[in-house]
């Protein structure tokens, strides 16, 4: 049996070669909250199935990368586990994720596109705010830095795309928006997203017994609050560097 | 790589002060590098680890230690050490015109540094990175299950927060003492042309046909724009008909093409998720030589299967065992 590089199909996902000791689990073509239940389910099952095999496992929107040990497994051996994991597969319980109330400081200080995306929906400041936190946001993948997520979706209306030019500089908790989605930083790095705040939240903390405060899957509720609040966090209001 | 949970348990190794090496000059980069970061790549840390993985296996293995042990990616030379106790160490990779006192060391091989005496390394004569191993690995706390640096996450190396090496950090040998063996003899480093071996897969199938024939027929140049992270090919103009992708998990030695079309492999540093296509991913062999190719090198790109690849990396693990 030769797997590469054909899709395999088998019930409704497909197993792709992707390198040596990896093969991409493909459950879905587009990015959709309602996958993430699937998604979920199918991250359990297949490090329950694979156990020590696994050397890692990376869910994204539409797919899991399972990076397997070459010393034990085949690829043939890794996707009829795989397979098998997958079998009569049921989607997560919406608990399966954990809950997350992050505080933002949401101003132009900090957050420079605040305004500037009112201004060109011609709406005050308060009404971004709320609705960038009136809901709830579904963390999808993982990446960029350590720590960093990817969220949404964001209301349709708030959409906007990238910076033209990214900065050199993000402070580390700057909450940002770019497309539909939404995202914090984890540390400071270079960032092409549109800035609406700050939190003093550690996305990544290795004092923390959960070095990531995020995994894929949780839900996530941003709730504004005052300079005064945000500061009484530990937050840091250095103004963000333009560019 | 699989080899990753070797290394752990080299690193759980109790901390020893026998042996240790102070830097008394830094080249452009020297960062303690071992098998890499495991099981953490889906909250967003990166695989980190040496790029040339096999000759660090064989500066470990000349010590008895560990394949993925850590040790010292010395990129382009540059690095000067100074012994404060007599140790024994081991040299593998790049030559960098390594010399113990003024006197030229062979490049690869183990010896010992007298108290006092100096480990100088210059510039490359062949290849990029040497790896230099201490017995039992660097004693040190690992994050996340390794002393891997990785300087964009600020994670990992000496201090956890992924600083290269820095004048006058000292690194101590986790064990006191260490077995000597010969290092067979082995591949050349790469001079002016590699032939990297590539698992087809991924998107492979949304490349147009002349794009694949030149992709695996016409001669790559390593670019300039190389780093840990991944490395810049310039070559043939690659086509591929896909639209947008969504981003997904991405293995080492992923070959990525961005609308240029011109490819970017993926190395140990590489973010876990991207979002262009690609034609497959190197085998972990061809990611070693790579890790060795100085920009301007003359690559072609040879195809494998799984299988091929996977027989020819579990013939270089059982040289180790």
């Amino acid at each position: 049996m030769n797997l590469s590089p054909s899709p395999v199909l088998s019930n409704s996902f497909r197993m792709e070669t992707v390198g040596m000791d990896a093969l991409m689990v493909r459950l879905f073509d587009a990015i959709d909250e309602a996958h993430m239940p699937w998604i979920l389910a199918a991250d359990k099952a297949l490090r329950e199935r694979l156990g020590e095999a696994l050397i890692d496992l990376v869910p994204s929107y539409t797919t899991l990368l399972v990076h397997y040990d070459v010393e034990t497994l085949s690829q043939i051996e890794a996707s009829r586990l795989i397979r098998e994991a997958l079998q009569n597969l049921q989607p997560a319980s919406t608990a399966a994720g954990r809950e997350h109330r992050i505080p933002v400081w949401y101003d132009d200080s900090v957050g420079p596109e605040l305004s500037r995306i009112a201004e060109r929906r011609n709406v005050d400041t308060d009404e971004i705010v709320r609705r960038h936190s009136g809901r709830d946001y579904c963390a999808f993948a993982l990446g960029f830095s350590p720590g960093y997520a990817f969220m949404g979706m964001i209301e349709e209306a708030l959409a906007t795309p990238r910076l033209k030019t990214p900065r050199q500089k993000v402070a580390a908790g700057s909450v940002g928006i770019a497309e539909r989605q939404t995202a914090i930083y984890s540390m400071r790095s270079p960032g092409g997203w549109n800035i609406l705040g700050r939190t003093a939240v550690k996305l990544f903390d290795r004092e923390r017994d959960e070095i990531s405060l995020f995994r894929p899957g949780d839900r996530v509720r941003f709730e504004p609050i005052s300079r005064e609040a945000f500061i009484e966090q530990g937050g840091d209001t250095t103004p963000l560097e333009e560019r | 790589m699989a080899t990753s949970k070797d290394m752990q348990t080299a690193q759980q190794t109790t901390r020893a002060t026998s042996g240790s090496l102070v830097v008394e000059r830094t080249g452009p980069l020297a960062l303690i590098q071992d098998a890499g970061r495991f099981g953490v790549r889906h909250l967003g840390v990166a695989q980190g680890g040496a790029l040339d993985w096999i000759s660090l296996g064989w500066a470990n293995w000349m010590l008895g230690n560990a394949p993925g042990a850590a040790g010292i990616e010395i990129a382009i030379g540059g690095l000067v050490l100074k012994a404060e106790r007599t140790l024994r160490l081991a040299i593998a990779g790049a030559d960098l015109g390594a010399t113990r006192d003024g006197e030229p060391l062979a490049t690869n091989g183990s010896f010992m540094l007298e108290q006092g005496q100096v480990l100088a390394f210059d510039q490359p004569k062949a290849g990029l990175r040497a790896y230099l191993a201490l017995p039992g690995g660097i004693g040190a706390e690992p994050f996340m299950g390794s002393l891997s640096t990785v300087a964009r996450e600020q994670l990992g190396g000496l201090d956890g927060f992924g600083s290269a090496l820095q004048i006058g950090d000292r690194l101590v040998a986790a064990k006191a003492s260490s077995e000597t063996r010969d290092m067979p003899s082995v591949a050349a480093m790469p001079q002016d042309e590699a032939v990297l071996e590539l698992v087809t897969g991924a998107q492979i199938a949304h490349f147009d046909g002349a794009s694949l024939f030149a992709a695996f027929n016409q001669a790559w140049q390593v670019d300039s724009r190389a780093d840990r992270m991944g490395v810049r090919l310039t070559g043939p103009e690659l086509r591929c008909q896909m639209g947008g992708m969504v981003s997904e998990g991405i293995p080492l030695g992923a070959v990525q093409v961005p609308p240029d079309g011109q490819p970017i492999i993926l190395l140990n540093d590489r973010q876990t998720i991207g979002g262009y296509p690609r034609l497959g991913a190197l085998s972990p062999i061809a990611c070693a030589r790579l890790g060795q190719c100085a920009p301007g090198t003359t690559i072609r790109l040879s195809p494998v299967t799984p299988h091929q690849a996977r027989t020819r990396y579990r013939h270089q693990l059982a040289l180790w065992q």
